[in-house]
Parts: structure tokens; sequence; C-alpha cells
């Protein structure tokens, strides 16, 4: 089992979370030309090792989480909100 | 090295078993071969045994990281079926089925291939609807074995589900396709492997591609920890791990992502149950057979998070636990023996790719998701093709990386381009 140190419900079993999959895309503006939006809905780095990735705290505080995690030693780095203003909240910044 | 008959088996079984040879040489590689594959699981295996069988190329090598058969080929739950119904796949492994048919006397090894029937369970009119719908238009394409049983007909087929009008979920039906069933699967690795050395293959096993010398669109050499090896072409078949030497090609990103899914095996057991039954409703999802030793194989869905690592955890154990107890009660006491992972290429829509790639000499063959023991015998078969041929036959057009772009998703299950989903 994994533990997934939830910034606000502290770590859990990551039974409690559901994937959510790559964290490294970022979509593109709604009208961007179809091959940008081919390239982040069906291409994937897919990497061996420490990639980010998002998961959502579904049986705790149901928040969206950005987790980095070694895909084959399931080691996790670190978590923070997927949310950027509440991540920069949660660093004590604005 | 000795042809098996019945004969030979006669004599040896009388003379002491001394005089069998060993199955396939341990070469070292040589500095050239005319086409590498690289990767000796079950597509690799077969790629070139039909190279040197079907297109008479025989300066061939098997590159395998470790052992043979040691990845994908031996952790599967040995399902072979071809009751596939979107256009592509429906004749793709109704091919690889008919091939299957013959496989033992082709390769002369037993695969132990065993047409027990997959029965996959009904639980509503719709999905009653759904399967007739499918399991139709299968029949009006060339695949005649497809059946729909009613609750009768099942229950003296397959007497021990929970048939119970409060089970969790109450069975209404069955999809059935009679020609389906079981192979050993460690057994046509080697029987492919056998037949492969016999036509002058050689298979190089501890010997894995670790670096690839490319010069402008073309791959110049292999590195390996036994030396740098050239190929005039070469194909990647590795399952799981296709992304890594695709980085290591220097080529960009791909439609997949690995994920491994867990498998399981019982105690043995009397006789219990003579076909493959598959169960699945909303999040639920659960396969169960009898091997011929008694164990009762059986798995479920992917661990819903992508993973390298080939070991599995615990929730899924969990979730495969209770979905038996819900479709075979009668299971609750037995002992779980083994419990294993495999890293699987999940593709975007579900299906495989076996194309021509952006490099001249390198050629593709991934995306098999957890279901691409089946098609072992046509992907080696086309995928020999392609590399023979330099061209994409009619039967494997559409399985090209490029047919997103081209509006096209081979989706079996109606999950969209989400790889955790297609299973
Ligand atoms: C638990 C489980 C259950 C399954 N059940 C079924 C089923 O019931 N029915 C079905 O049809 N399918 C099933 N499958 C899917 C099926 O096993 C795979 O789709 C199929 O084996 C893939 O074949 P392959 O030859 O591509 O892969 P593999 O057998 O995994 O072969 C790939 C080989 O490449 C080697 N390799 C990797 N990297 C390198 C490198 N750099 N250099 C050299 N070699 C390398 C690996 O060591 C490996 O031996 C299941 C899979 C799993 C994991
Ligand atoms: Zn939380």
């Amino acid at each position: 089992m994994i533990r997934i140190p939830c910034p606000f419900c502290g770590p859990r079993d990551h039974a409690e979370f559901s994937y959510g999959g790559d964290g490294s895309i970022t979509y593109p503006a709604l009208d961007a030309p179809l091959e940008a939006w081919h390239d982040a809905v069906f291409l994937r780095v897919n990497i061996c090792g420490r990639q980010v990735e998002t998961w959502q705290h579904v049986h705790g505080c149901r928040l969206w989480l950005k987790v980095e995690r070694d895909t084959m030693s399931h080691e996790i780095y670190s978590v923070t909100p997927a949310d950027p203003a509440l991540a920069k909240v949660l660093e004590g910044g604005e | 090295m000795t042809r098996f008959s019945g004969w030979n088996v006669l004599w040896q079984g009388m003379t002491g078993q001394k005089g069998w040879s060993r199955q396939w040489r341990d070469p070292q590689p040589k500095s050239h071969y005319d086409v590498i594959i690289v990767g000796g699981g079950l597509h690799g295996l077969a790629t070139a045994y039909y190279l040197a069988s079907n297109h008479g190329i025989r300066n061939i090598a098997v590159l395998e990281k470790s052992w043979l058969g040691g990845g994908n080929a031996g952790r599967n739950t040995t399902i072979v079926r071809s009751n596939y119904a979107r256009p592509g796949n429906r004749e793709f492994y109704e091919h690889s089925l008919k091939l299957w048919e013959n496989l033992s006397h082709d390769l002369n090894y037993n695969v132990m291939f065993s047409q027990r029937s997959h029965i996959a369970l009904l639980h509503s009119p719709g999905a009653i609807d759904g399967a007739a719908r499918n399991y139709n238009t299968m029949r009006l394409t060339g695949t005649p074995d497809a059946e729909i049983w009613d609750l009768d007909r099942l229950k003296q087929a397959v007497p021990h589900l929970n048939y119970a009008p409060d089970a969790r979920f109450p069975i209404m039906g069955a999809a059935v396709q009679t020609r389906a069933g079981t192979a050993r699967h460690d057994a046509v690795a080697w029987g492919y492997a056998r037949a492969a050395d016999q036509l002058g293959v050689d298979i190089v096993q501890n010997c894995g591609v670790t670096g690839i010398v490319r010069e402008a669109g073309r791959i110049t050499a292999l590195e390996t920890p036994r030396g740098r090896i050239t190929a005039g072409k070469i194909g990647f078949s590795v399952a799981g791990n296709t992304s890594r030497l695709w980085t290591m090609a220097g080529l960009g990103r791909l439609p997949i992502e690995s994920h491994k899914l867990q498998a399981f095996v019982s105690e043995p057991l009397k006789p219990l149950l003579d076909q493959v039954v598959v169960f699945g409703m909303g999040g639920s999802h659960f396969y169960i057979s009898q091997s011929d030793k008694g164990g009762m194989v059986f798995g479920g869905d992917l661990d819903w998070y992508k993973s390298y690592a080939q070991r599995g955890n615990l929730p899924i154990v969990q979730d495969v636990a209770e979905a038996a107890m819900s479709v075979m009660p009668c299971l609750g006491r037995v002992k779980l023996l083994r419990h294993w992972a495999g890293v699987v290429d999940m593709s975007m829509d579900g299906s495989h790719f076996i194309c021509r790639t952006p490099l001249d000499n390198l050629y593709l063959n991934t995306g098999w998701n957890y279901g691409g023991f089946k098609a072992s015998p046509a992907s080696g078969w086309w995928f020999a093709d392609l590399i023979a041929n330099d061209r994409p036959a009619p039967m494997i057009a559409n399985f090209d990386l490029k047919r997103f772009e081209r509006g096209l998703q081979i989706d079996e299950r109606g999950a969209g381009p989400d790889p955790k989903l297609h299973g």
C-alpha cells in the first residue's frame, strides 16, 4: 500500500484516493489547433522514475492533489494541492 | 534437436528419458543480423519464427534482457478468445484463434490449447441486448461460434455460480464463445523459441538493449552488455517497457502508459470449473479458469495507477476476492497459493500498434494492454509480414501510431482515451 501524505488530512492509504493521471499535461486553449489537442489527449512521455501526477482524495477532503511519485519504487517526494492558488496559500504566501 | 512424436515419447520412456537434447541453443550474439527483434516475450518469439518460416529470412536474433518468457508471457491468465466486435480487432483476433487451433502441430510442441469456452456473464436486459448485437455481428463476419445463452443453459453448463435472486449481481444469461479457452503460456514461449531456433534464429537471453546508436533517420547499432550489434531492420516488442526504448532511440511521446496487472492462483482443487468465466459490473471485474493442475487461475482489474514495478498491491487483492465471492461463493475457503504482477503497455484506445515508426529501419509492436496473450500468433504473423515487406497489410492498416490524428479510435470498451480504463 502506498501512503500519500495529504496536506489537509495527513498520511493516508492510497486506497482512499482516486488516480487522475499524468499531471505534467496542460490542456491547450479551447481554440488551439487540433494537433495541440491531439498531443495533450493522446501522447505520454510515460516516465519510468520520478513523475508528476494527479490524485483525488475521494474518501477524505475530496481535493485534487499533485503528487510527485517514482513509478518504479512508488516513493512519494511531494504532495501539493492541484489548485495553484491553494498551494500558494499553504506555502504561507498570499 | 529431437522431434516430438508419440513414438519418440514411448522410446524415451523405455530408455530412461536420457536421449532428449536441449530445446534451443544458447548462442553468442553475432556482430550483425538482418533483423533483430528486441524482447523475448511471445510476440517477439512468434515474430522471429514467422520471419523465418513465412518469409525465409534466416539471419535473425531475438534479444531478451532477462530470461525467455519471464515478462508478461509467463505472467498472464492464459485466456484465448476472438470475441471482439470492432472492425479491425474482429478479423485480427479471429485470425489469431485460427492459428491457435493448429499451433501445437505447427510448432511440433504441445501448447495445451484447450477450447473449453469463454463465458461472459450478463446481468441486465440491456447487457444481453448489447452482447446480442456484438455477437450477431461476429457471427455475420466470420466468427461462427458466438452464442447467447439463457439462464437454464448456463446453469447446466456451469453449476457453481451464484444464481440466487439476492446475489449482489443476479445473473440473467451469458455471452459465450465455444472455440475460446486457455493454453499453457510457458509452453507457447518454449514452442516458438524451439521452432525459431530450429530455423536458425539466435535467441540471446541476458542481453538487454541498453543503448541505441542513431544516424539521422536510422538506427545504426544497438548497445548490449554483450557488445554492440548492428542490424538491417529492428523490431521493438517489449510490452510495458516500450517507452523506455523509445526514449533511448531519441523519439518523442507515445499513446501508451505502463500499468501493472495482478493475477492469482489457488491451491489445486478437484475439477470444479470446465470453462473460462468472466464477470464485469460497474467497477468490478473478475475472470477465472481452472488449470490442468487444478489451480484456480484468476484476476481482475489493473492497480489503477501507473507503475513499472512488477509487484502488486493489497487493495486489488481485496477487490478480486470480493468479486470472486459474489460470483462463486464456493471459493470462500480456498487458499491462495501465489499472486504476482506484470507490467503492461496500456494504449489510449485499448487497441494495439503494429506499425512502422519515424525511423526507417525501426518497426513497432506494442499496446497490447492486458489482452495480448491471445494475440501472440497473429501479432507475430503480421509483425513479421510488416518487417519483411515494409508495408502494412490491410489486416493491420489501422494499427498505426497516427490513427488518433485521423480521428479513429478502436475502442472495444468505449472507455475513451484513458489507459487505466482499458481491460
Ligand atoms: C497478470 C496478467 C494477466 C494477463 N492475462 C491475459 C489473458 O488472460 N489473456 C490475454 O490474451 N492476455 C493476457 N495478458 C496480457 C499478455 O500477457 C500480454 O499482452 C502479452 O504477453 C504481451 O506480449 P509481449 O511479448 O509483448 O510481452 P512480454 O512477454 O512481456 O515480452 C517482452 C519482453 O521484453 C523484454 N525486454 C524489456 N526491455 C528490454 C530491453 N531493453 N532489451 C531486451 N529485452 C527487453 C522483457 O524482459 C520481456 O521478456 C495478461 C497480462 C498480465 C500481466
Ligand atoms: Zn485529504
